[in-house]
């Protein structure tokens, strides 16, 4: 049900932007008006997202330890998983977004007779999430053809990279196919692993979805529906250059196409997507596990809220500590009655 | 009676038809309404109990009451949802932890099934990422954009009674562990969406008895069960006299409120009356004779664990507070704090924080070796692993390893210390230095990967003893597999609530394992000046060869 309603919304973009295309104007609109809303969205959206979060402080020092402190000088410190210097965290932090270290932990649990727990290696998430990013990033790259006049230096590089075949006069790219692989295992993890199909929500299906439709689109675009390559270029150089235009007949495949990444770009602040800039502010990550070396600040810390004083702890027990040989501050005062305490707790039955 | 509910559960947790055993939910999560019956949830507060934290921290604690859990009317008061999406607005605006794990969760799965209550139960909302989303339901739809326009599809969901209920169920089914947190991609840490949930249910007096009554007792007596100073001290004094039979030693190194000691030793309180945590006490004890070492304990600050920690933050510092404030009055130069689990999780993460700066007190050094504690240069308070390491690197220690032979230990690292610290080595050091027979749980079990007892966080109470059975299942099982393997028969930790869980836990589903402190196996191996010849160990045991 919840796959149904994500797949309905991508096929609806779809026949959206194939209508659109087709009406007077509505090129422009998909090529020009739209890609600069979503693209004001996005930024916009974005920076409105992590000034939201920055603007709440980080009260406490938490970070999740996952290595030996920093402790006795003969006991090595794991300094990637348990930092206690700024550049550690650093190196903790690369570690994280490059290469997904907690992800690479992951593992499967299973039950069995016995009962036994037993925890297989489950490195599949971690290795199509990879994949899949770095795939995306190569693929957003190689797109810097489209924007650059001359051509970005490092486009050609990465393409050459990239190609590893050629069909007649066009090269294969294996990012844009690793990437369609990639989000179909994603996708299907989701679809048929019980616990997963389970938590998963349709902003769980409609980006993976919507993604899957970009990539085709974009494939489909080069190798079978041929577009207009000079006609793009010149739109998207004209976005650039804030002088867009449309000429000629450009491909109606490449107007769903840029249609689904503008869905994209204006749906990103809004939703789970924007784990893109949460992952440089978590606290359980981003921080140096040196709360006892150094003082964190609160800025919300109450001077108010007192421990429950010695003062009245004594007076409360006076009798009884000075008949047990505690040391006391105030002697007893002869012959009155038991001291009253302000704040006594009402039961006093221990219950071990 | 154990033995035989202990065989039911073992059959029952691999058959009963569950997301752990491969049985599919016929009900997407939402529609599944959490059931209290009895057996499934801790006790609410007595009145009278939140009638006290009421008045100490007014507003926090919501209208003091007699409730019935089961009951469909929990005489909350009327306004209560407002109460609730104003308290999350609140921690919204106090914790950025609280927004990015309410926005970044991928809900990719890798939490799913390392929660300790998920593998013992099966039930999907145990997933720490469907735990979270109890609550991100509840955020999305008074929050966020989407969730405003959405609603439903977007995953959001008004707060109803029906979701309380889920709260007040799924939040006490959390232990606070944070092993969700060492896997997921983000770092988002379910422990810190439950205690957020624990605050906003105090908020409209929801609460448990068991948490509340030890914090009401800590904060009045200075120790959760409520001993008065002269029984404090006489249960303390009252292990002098086992120490002396097992040593022929009589110690004289107690002393309790003394001003002007070096250091204030601050130890979870069931370690001067519970069993096994009184030989922890004994071995803590013995070390200092044995160094030299000028310290006292306070009576006023007897409670090392911190019950605030399960509430909310404002009764943890209140509680946390004593500690500073009683070092101060004493005029010692630096803190020790034994072997507790979330007091160290406080002291380390939260207490410099709320009750800092402590410039009364001096940069620990070690009287002994003169090691500075370098990592405790702000806090300036050590941890009694770290102070015991040390003395036996520096060679301080005169250790007879072979008194332990009769223990074939294995080493439960406690979550807190683990994942809230980072303290991994120092206690396997000192068991190597201590013992000939040391054998480590699996891997994925151990370190920062370990496996809670089941019971933190103030769940260790017996009316959900089913549930904390099951919880503390992936631990058990973890023994077992080095108890079958390498014979083990002692499972030894750094945690008060270790020593009274594992304990049950371990009676439950490995009755041949006993549980102990480190430092009752460091009192164990000590050679004490002027002691006998040592027949037994500090549990009146024979040692290894004197069984005869
Ligand atoms: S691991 Fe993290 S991102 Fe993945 S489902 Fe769990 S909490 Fe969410
Ligand atoms: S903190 Fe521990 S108990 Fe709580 S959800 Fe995470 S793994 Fe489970």
């Amino acid at each position: 049900m919840r796959v149904l309603k994500a797949f309905i919304a991508v096929v609806a973009l779809v026949l959206v932007a194939l209508v659109v295309a087709q009406v007077p104007g509505g090129q422009s609109l998909l090529g020009i008006v739209l890609p600069y809303l979503a693209f004001a969205i996005f930024l916009g959206g974005f920076i409105y997202k992590v000034v939201y979060w920055a603007k709440s402080p980080v009260p406490f020092r938490i970070p999740t330890t996952c290595g030996q402190e920093n402790s006795l000088p003969f006991i090595k410190q794991n300094k990637l998983d348990c930092p206690t210097t700024k550049g550690q965290v650093v190196g903790r932090m690369l570690l994280e977004v490059l290469l997904f270290r907690s992800l690479f932990r992951n593992t499967r649990a299973s039950i069995h007779d016995g009962p036994t727990l037993a925890y297989g290696s489950n490195k599949w998430l971690w290795l199509f999430a990879l994949l899949f990013h770095y795939s995306f990033l190569v693929i957003i790259l190689r797109h810097m053809r489209l924007f650059t006049d001359p051509i970005a230096g490092f486009v050609p590089m990465l393409e050459f990279a990239d190609g590893f075949l050629e069909v007649g006069a066009t090269t294969i790219y294996q990012s844009s196919f690793i990437l369609l692989a990639a989000v179909t295992f994603l996708f299907l993890r989701r679809v048929v692993r019980p616990y997963l199909r389970y938590i998963s929500l349709p902003a769980d299906y409609f980006p993976l979805l919507l993604i899957f439709g970009i990539g085709l689109s974009g494939i489909l675009m080069r190798h079978v529906f041929r577009v207009d390559i000079v006609s793009v270029k010149e739109l998207t150089m004209g976005l650039v250059t804030f002088s867009p235009s449309i000429e000629g007949q450009i491909g109606a495949i490449f107007f769903v196409h840029i249609f689904l990444v503008c869905v994209l770009l204006a749906y990103f602040p809004f939703s789970k997507l924007m784990h893109l800039g949460g992952v440089f502010m978590s606290p359980t990550r981003n921080m140096a596990n040196n709360s006892r070396m150094v003082r964190h600040e609160n800025p919300w810390n109450d001077p108010n809220i007192k421990p429950h004083s010695y003062a009245s702890y004594e007076d409360e027990f006076r009798q009884f500590m000075v008949d047990a040989d505690l040391p006391v501050e105030k002697q007893p005062e002869p012959a009155t009655a038991e001291p009253e305490a302000e704040e006594a707790a009402p039961t006093e039955e221990p219950k071990a | 009676m154990a033995d035989t509910k202990a065989a039911e559960m073992k059959v029952k947790v691999v058959t009963e038809p569950s997301l752990m055993t491969g049985a599919v939910p016929t009900h997407d999560w939402w529609d599944v309404e959490a059931i209290f019956k009895p057996g499934n949830y801790c006790y609410p507060a007595k009145k009278s109990i939140a009638e006290y934290h009421g008045k100490n921290l007014p507003g926090l604690f919501g209208e003091p009451r007699d409730w019935d859990i089961e009951s469909d009317d929990w005489a909350l008061p009327e306004n209560w949802k407002e109460i609730i999406i104003n308290g999350i607005k609140e921690r919204l605006d106090k914790f950025r932890s609280l927004k990015i794990f309410m926005d970044c969760c991928v809900r990719c799965g890798a939490c799913a099934d390392k929660c300790h209550f998920f593998l013992g139960t099966g039930d999907p909302k145990n997933m720490p990422v469907l735990r979270a989303e109890l609550f991100r339901s509840v955020y999305r739809n008074d929050f966020t954009t989407a969730g405003k326009i959405l609603g439903q599809i977007a995953g959001a969901r008004p707060m109803t009674f029906k979701v309380l209920k889920e709260w007040f169920m799924y939040f006490y089914q959390c232990t606070e562990c944070r092993r969700c947190s060492v896997f997921c991609p983000y770092g988002i840490d379910t422990a810190e969406v439950t205690m957020m949930g624990r605050e906003l249910l105090h908020l409209v007096g929801v609460n448990t008895n068991w948490i509340l009554e030890p914090a009401a007792n800590s904060n009045r007596t200075g120790n959760h069960l409520g001993l008065q100073p002269h029984t404090f001290k006489e249960n303390a004094e009252f292990l002098l006299d086992d120490i002396e039979e097992a040593t022929g030693v009589k110690l004289n190194n107690l002393t309790f409120n003394r001003k002007g000691a070096e250091v204030l030793f601050i130890i979870p309180s069931a370690d001067v009356f519970a069993d096994p945590g009184i030989f922890t006490f004994m071995g803590y004890i013995m070390l200092f004779e044995h160094i030299g070492l000028d310290y006292t304990i306070s009576t006023y600050s007897s409670e090392g664990g911190n019950f605030g920690l399960f509430t909310n933050n404002q009764l943890m510092k209140k509680l946390n507070g004593k500690m500073y404030a009683e070092a101060k009055r004493l005029g010692v130069k630096w803190i020790l704090g034994g072997e507790c689990g979330h007091m160290w999780r406080v002291v380390h993460q939260y207490m410099n924080t709320m009750n800092g700066p402590a410039d009364f007190l001096e940069i620990p050094k070690s009287p002994i070796t003169g090691t500075v504690f370098e990592n405790a240069a702000a806090t300036r308070m050590v941890h009694i692993s770290e102070f015991t390491a040390d003395l036996i690197h520096q060679g301080k220690l005169k250790i007879d390893k072979n008194r332990n032979d009769n223990r074939i230990v294995t080493f439960h690292d406690s979550c807190n210390t683990s994942r809230g610290m980072g303290l991994l080595e120092e206690p396997r050091y000192i068991i190597n230095s201590v013992c000939n027979n040391f054998y480590e749980m699996p891997e994925n079990t151990i370190r920062e990967k370990t496996f809670c007892c089941g019971s933190g966080t103030g769940l260790n109470t017996g009316e959900i003893m089913d549930l904390r059975m099951r919880a503390g299942l992936p631990r058990a099982n973890a023994v077992k597999y080095v108890a079958e393997r390498h014979g083990v028969n002692m499972l030894a930790n750094v945690c008060a609530i270790d020593r009274a869980t594992l304990l049950a836990l371990n009676q439950y589903w490995n009755p041949e394992v006993q549980v102990c402190g480190i430092s009752e196996l460091v009192g164990n191996a000590l050679i004490m000046e002027g002691e006998k010849e040592r027949e037994t160990d500090l549990r009146g045991e024979p040692l290894p060869g004197m069984e005869g």
